[in-house]
């Protein structure tokens, strides 16, 4: 096995009395495309800001191609930051701005223009050259930067929220062009976001962070599928969360015991730890004829129209804490005040440790 | 009853703009008097009067002495302006506060006291009484300046800026060079031209700081000592005029619109 781009191992941060890192470890593969995924103030801009140099870690050790980067000032690592605002130069045209990388390692003028010229045909920008950053739309000054950073040739390209500051539409359509051009250049992104979505859309591997640490990383469909804890479980997607106790463990089956009644599920946990089931929307039934596992009834309190579905939030019978977050089809005739047996598959369980 | 309001409202604004604008009407008038006395009735106009100010060697080089002053000093103020500036708005210094505060004071302090405390220190250090001295003193009253004007130019949307040419491998002097001054310009350039307005028509500082080779204001009142003559008139005017220019440029720079 080849060893990793990048390699950060046991890197903690405290802001004065703050911790916002707590000993966080991640290995960076060449050619990925990673998304740190959080809430604000998860440490995730934290986290970039000490891959890029801006920020030297309290603890821990970054390696970027092997090479001990921990204290390397930005100008002298292989990495290249995306800035959530661009971060232009506003007096410069286009052309001089994608070329100031190149400049500063002191390459000639007409090879900068040459190769300036290039990242710009790169990110769909040709004949913006001559042009100055206010003369650009949001989304073409994002493709600018996005340029300026590529063409120095940066082992791992650093993106802090680079879409945030776009319009839905156009941060949709972004989203597909930087996973073409990551694919196109082969270099690795590691790319921050607090929007599931833009996680799920464009991560090659997912790192879902929350105060300070990871919670959970994998490729975003195991994420998403079979989240770790239950932090991810309601932050990468939405997730019903049944609480309970293991009650009996035997050859390979658990009993739970819940406020909707005892669950038999597959699974391993000793008698007597606490868990947290988890469903994702899609895998809940409503009405009859329900699933192998049945939740009880539930009164639904909201319907939401959200075009290929509907989103339901129904309140259980047995225990009006617990809420269930349900997808049902655009044309299903429920409404809010009905009466709905829940149930879903036991395969579609997440068996959460809590 | 609206027309009475409109009527009022512009014999209040002639009256106001007369009572500011009157007296340099009245001195660019009379530097065109065609006669030896500056007061009515007006007899020119005439340009023997400035005719007399450029053939006055004195005067003239009394000008020379007050532009290359200005400049200089306002070069120097807003060079260590931009420095301070700079230096409290991208690094967390120990009492940042309380050393703003201290940079700014001496806008505070009247001329007069800022002059006799050089002179006292001048003449303690040995040094002459010279343009240099009086350039010194405009650079202490106009850094402040100079420093309030760039700092509350430097906003933090700028440091992503600076980072970014860091990250590209750009070294700090380099930043500083090709980044930080360019985007600041137009704050640079409105405190320079602030500063030579104001180092301009300064009479006290340099007043007490000077001897033989002196400032066009200290000039203009050693030939007011010998009674007023449409030649003072003149060489008022030729001052107003400069003035005039440099807080245009000033306004220009900063008022100008900002690009995105």
């Amino acid at each position: 096995m080849t060893a990793p781009l990048v390699d950060i191992s046991s890197v903690s941060h405290r802001f004065g009395q703050h911790t916002v890192l707590k000993n966080v470890s991640l290995t960076i593969e060449p050619g990925s495309y990673t998304i740190l995924l959080g809430p604000s103030g998860s440490g995730k801009t934290t986290l970039l800001s000490i891959l890029g140099g801006f920020v030297t870690p309290s603890e821990g050790k970054v390696l970027i191609r092997g090479e001990d980067c921990t204290a390397v000032p930005p100008a002298k690592r292989p990495t290249t930051t995306v800035f959530q605002d661009y971060a232009l130069f506003p007096h410069m045209s286009v052309g001089s701005n994608v070329g100031f990388g190149l400049r500063m390692q002191g390459i000639d003028a007409a090879t900068r223009t040459a190769r300036a010229r290039e990242a710009l045909a790169l990110v769909g920008l040709a004949t913006a050259f001559d042009k100055k950053p206010h003369q650009l739309s949001g989304g073409q000054r994002q493709r600018v930067a996005l340029a300026r950073a590529l063409v120095v040739e940066p082992a791992v390209l650093l993106l802090d929220e680079p879409l945030g500051a776009l319009d839905l539409k156009l941060r949709r359509q972004m989203q597909d062009e930087l996973k073409a051009i990551q694919k196109r250049v082969g270099t690795a992104f590691i790319h921050v976001t607090h929007d599931q979505e833009e996680a799920m859309a464009l991560a090659d591997h997912c790192v879902v962070m929350n105060d300070g640490r990871i919670e959970d990383e994998g490729p975003p469909e195991r994420v998403y599928a079979r989240p770790a804890t239950r932090f991810s479980a309601t932050f990468m997607g939405e997730s019903t969360l049944i609480p309970g106790a293991v009650t009996a463990a035997k050859d390979g089956t658990i009993t739970v015991a819940t406020q909707v009644g005892p669950l038999s599920l597959t699974g391993t946990l000793p008698a007597g730890t606490t868990v947290a089931l988890a469903v994702r929307p899609e895998h809940l039934v409503l009405g009859a004829p329900g699933g192998a596992v049945g939740f009880g009834t539930a009164k639904v309190s909201d319907v939401v129209f959200q075009g290929s579905f509907k989103r339901v939030l129904a309140v259980s019978e047995k225990d009006p804490a617990l809420h269930f977050i349900a997808r049902a089809p655009a044309a299903a005739a429920v409404q809010p005040g009905d009466i709905v047996a829940v149930s879903c598959e036991a395969g579609d369980i997440i068996l959460l440790a809590s | 009853m609206r027309a009475l309001v409109r009527i009022t409202s512009w014999i209040y604004a002639v009256a106001i703009y007369g009572f500011i604008f009157l007296p340099v009407v009245v001195l660019v008038l009379f530097s065109l008097q065609a006669t030896s006395f500056p007061i009515p009735p007006f007899t020119g106009p005439s340009l023997r009067w400035y005719d007399a100010v450029l053939a006055d060697t004195r005067l003239t080089s009394a000008l020379v002495n007050s532009l290359l002053v200005a400049i200089l000093s306002s070069a120097a103020a807003v060079a260590l302006g931009f420095l301070s500036a700079w230096g409290f708005a991208r690094f967390a210094l120990p009492g940042s506060g309380l050393m703003r505060g201290l940079i700014t004071l001496p806008l505070t302090v009247s001329y007069l006291i800022i002059g006799m405390g050089l002179l006292v220190l001048f003449n303690w250090a040995g040094v002459p009484k010279s343009l240099l001295a009086a350039g010194i003193g405009h650079v202490v009253i106009n850094l402040p300046l100079c420093f309030a004007i760039i700092y509350s130019q430097m906003g933090d949307h700028q440091i992503n800026i600076e980072r970014a040419a860091r990250d590209l491998g750009a070294p700090e002097w380099t930043v500083l060079l090709l980044i930080t001054v360019p985007v600041m310009a137009p704050a640079i350039f409105a405190g320079f031209f602030l500063s030579m307005t104001f180092s301009w028509d300064e009479f006290v500082i340099s007043f007490l700081l000077t001897r033989f080779d002196t400032t066009l204001p200290v000039e203009i009142w050693n030939l007011l000592r010998s009674g007023l003559n449409p030649k003072t008139n003149a060489v008022g005017s030729l001052v107003f005029a400069v003035s005039i220019v440099l807080v245009v440029f000033f306004e220009l720079m900063l008022l100008r619109r900002k690009p995105a």
